[in-house]
């Protein structure tokens, strides 16, 4: 018996006259941390909140350990746990009666001291909320999202925003979390995100689910080539980059051309020869195996913005 | 449910203290007077009472914007529960104020007799929850700060001026007292008159007690229907509509008042009887 613990089916929605869903499908199975990876504006968000039960989707149908958030009423708040994309306190909320507080409205608790030591945040017991670093904050609210041991988290965007040194921290609990057996959906834009903590990845762009698989499977697609990053003094003919020796792709964004080849010593050696025939320069060249960011260049053409 | 009862009282505790002072200095502010202590004290107490309905709707309206409210939706907290809860907690912090401006008014300044307590303080917990929830009203329908402020800035102008907590009704040309009779506060001010002053007990109180009541009970029941968790959602435009529908008790007794005039008959008779028991070198001329 393993249905998905989350199902997603043609979801959509509108916010007046912006598509916001354009029919977003997809699957979570039980134990897995799965990942809606995509720009801002892309959908993630609104996604999360239907599963959440926070907003109705237009059609399309969501349901999560069986149930439909939006009718499952105050049962179905009782088996998840979330974070939103930017948690609210009230400013004067000492840390430990946020913990008490939200500890009350459920009917399964942990244990609070176990808590606040787990998530470092023991020596801030009594801090107001107002008070705490957007790490801390981070913290607690991650803190606040298992305080009920549900069965699913969502995340919204966990670490937007904060410094480097403080995403690894964050990244450290969600793996932690990871082998409590949680099912978590995650939405991210960050690629390092999705690749480290995820098993499976959806991308998504402008409401719609373009690729789906673990982020090694989505890698390969891009496989047998190797990315290469060129940038010029001056814009090249017309077409000349993709007729390169062993170039099977090319696309230009921004004020970067990039190529993916199969055989790149050759690529190089023709780049450079072509380069010189027309008297142009090259200004910077990097070569680097596939990530998660080619394959969405791939298929959208667009960057996703780091 | 009860879990959920609990849980505002810690974040009032922490942030509402300075209200809490406030009120008590509105209590000593109005007690500068010296004669006739029972009915100025009605009026004290009446004013403390009203002032539930600022505090409340700020607060989640500023609570709803801020998206604190929102995370509250997440966890499986009803509206109602949450209604309740800051209807509950407001109480707790108005009762201390509340005796112990009762307690001054005795001892500091002499006042004769307790009138008939458990009718104070049937009156006094009525007039919270009623002014609370009407608070609540306001909150479902404005959709910023500034906007709740407005609106409470002019209820309470209303209910300061006409209600009978400054000037006494029984002062006011009749057919402003007659216009008197269609507001809430003007209910509780006379409720308050009769305890404190007449002694009337609770059975005696109807008109007073009856309007209060319903009025607490359908602002409280729209609150919930109207209830909004996230910021920027607009108050649909019939909102404004069934809020505006809690008047209706008070339109209907203001009608019936007019017709009958016994209200502003007892509220005489109540101001009379002050009057008799002032020092005569202390009667207003």
């Amino acid at each position: 018996m393993s249905s998905p613990v989350i199902q997603v089916e043609n979801l959509t929605k509108s916010y007046g006259s912006v598509e916001a869903l354009r029919g977003v499908s997809f699957e979570v199975q039980e134990g897995e941390v799965f990942g809606l990876l995509g720009p801002n504006g892309a959908g993630k968000t609104t996604t999360v909140e239907i599963l959440e039960g926070l907003r109705s989707a237009d059609g399309g149908t969501a349901r999560v350990c069986g149930l439909n958030p939006l009718e499952a009423g105050l049962r179905f708040k009782e088996e998840i746990g979330a974070t939103l994309q930017s948690t609210a306190l009230p400013e004067k909320i000492r840390v430990r009666e946020a913990l008490a507080m939200f500890s009350s409205f459920y009917g399964r608790r942990r244990n609070l001291q176990d808590l606040l030591r787990r998530f470092g945040l023991e020596e801030k017991r009594n801090a107001f909320y107002g008070q705490l670093s957007g790490g801390q904050k981070q913290r607690l609210a991650l803190a606040l999202a298992i305080v009920n041991e549900p069965r699913v988290l969502f995340l919204d965007e966990p670490t937007a925003g904060l410094d480097p040194q403080v995403r690894r921290e964050i990244y450290d609990i969600i793996e932690e979390l990871k082998q409590e057996k949680k099912t978590i959906l995650l939405t991210t834009h960050y690629i390092e995100e999705a690749e480290r903590l995820c098993d499976r990845v959806a991308v998504v762009d402008y409401g719609k689910v373009i690729a789906l698989g673990t982020p090694r499977e989505l890698k390969q697609r891009s496989a047998g080539t190797t990315r290469i990053e060129v940038r010029l003094a001056r814009a090249p003919q017309d077409g000349a980059l993709g007729k390169l020796e062993g170039v099977t792709d090319c696309k230009q964004f921004e004020d970067a051309w990039v190529l993916h080849s199969t055989r790149v010593p050759a690529t190089i050696v023709a780049l450079v020869k072509q380069l010189e025939s027309d008297g142009n320069e090259l200004a910077s060249l990097e070569i680097s195996s596939p990530t998660l960011e080619d394959v969405f260049l791939e298929l959208t053409g667009r960057k996703l913005r780091d | 449910m009860r879990l959920a009862l609990r849980t505002p009282v810690f974040i009032f505790f922490s942030l509402a203290m300075p209200l809490v002072f406030l009120f008590t200095f509105c209590g000593f502010f109005g007690r500068g007077k010296p004669y006739a202590i029972p009915y100025l004290l009605a009026s004290v107490l009446a004013l403390t009472v009203m002032g539930s309905f600022w505090g409340l709707s700020l607060q989640l309206v500023t609570y709803r914007e801020m998206g604190i409210l929102r995370r509250f939706h997440l966890a499986p907290v009803s509206a109602g529960a949450l209604l309740a809860s800051s209807i509950l907690s407001n109480y707790l912090l108005t009762v201390p104020t509340v005796v112990v401006q009762f307690l001054l008014a005795r001892w500091l300044f002499h006042m004769p007799s307790w009138g008939n307590l458990p009718g104070v303080v049937v009156m006094v917990t009525l007039g919270i929850v009623t002014f609370a929830a009407l608070g609540l009203i306001v909150s479902s329908v404005t959709n910023t700060a500034q906007e709740t402020q407005i609106i409470n800035q002019a209820l309470w102008l209303l209910f300061l001026l006409l209600s009978g907590a400054t000037l006494p009704l029984p002062l006011f040309p009749g057919w402003l007292q007659k216009v008197a009779f269609y507001i809430p506060a003007t209910y509780l001010v006379t409720g308050l008159q009769n305890v404190l002053v007449a002694g009337t007990s609770v059975m005696h109180l109807g008109a007073d007690l009856l309007s209060l009541s319903v009025c607490a009970l359908l602002a409280f029941i729209i609150a919930q229907q109207l209830f909004r968790w996230d910021p920027g959602e607009k108050a649909p435009r019939r909102a404004r509509l069934w809020a505006a529908s809690t008047i209706i008790p008070f339109l209907l007794l203001g009608a019936w008042e007019t017709h009958r005039g016994s209200l502003r008959a007892s509220a005489q008779s109540t101001f009379r009887s002050m009057e008799r028991q002032a020092a005569p070198e202390e009667l207003p001329h």
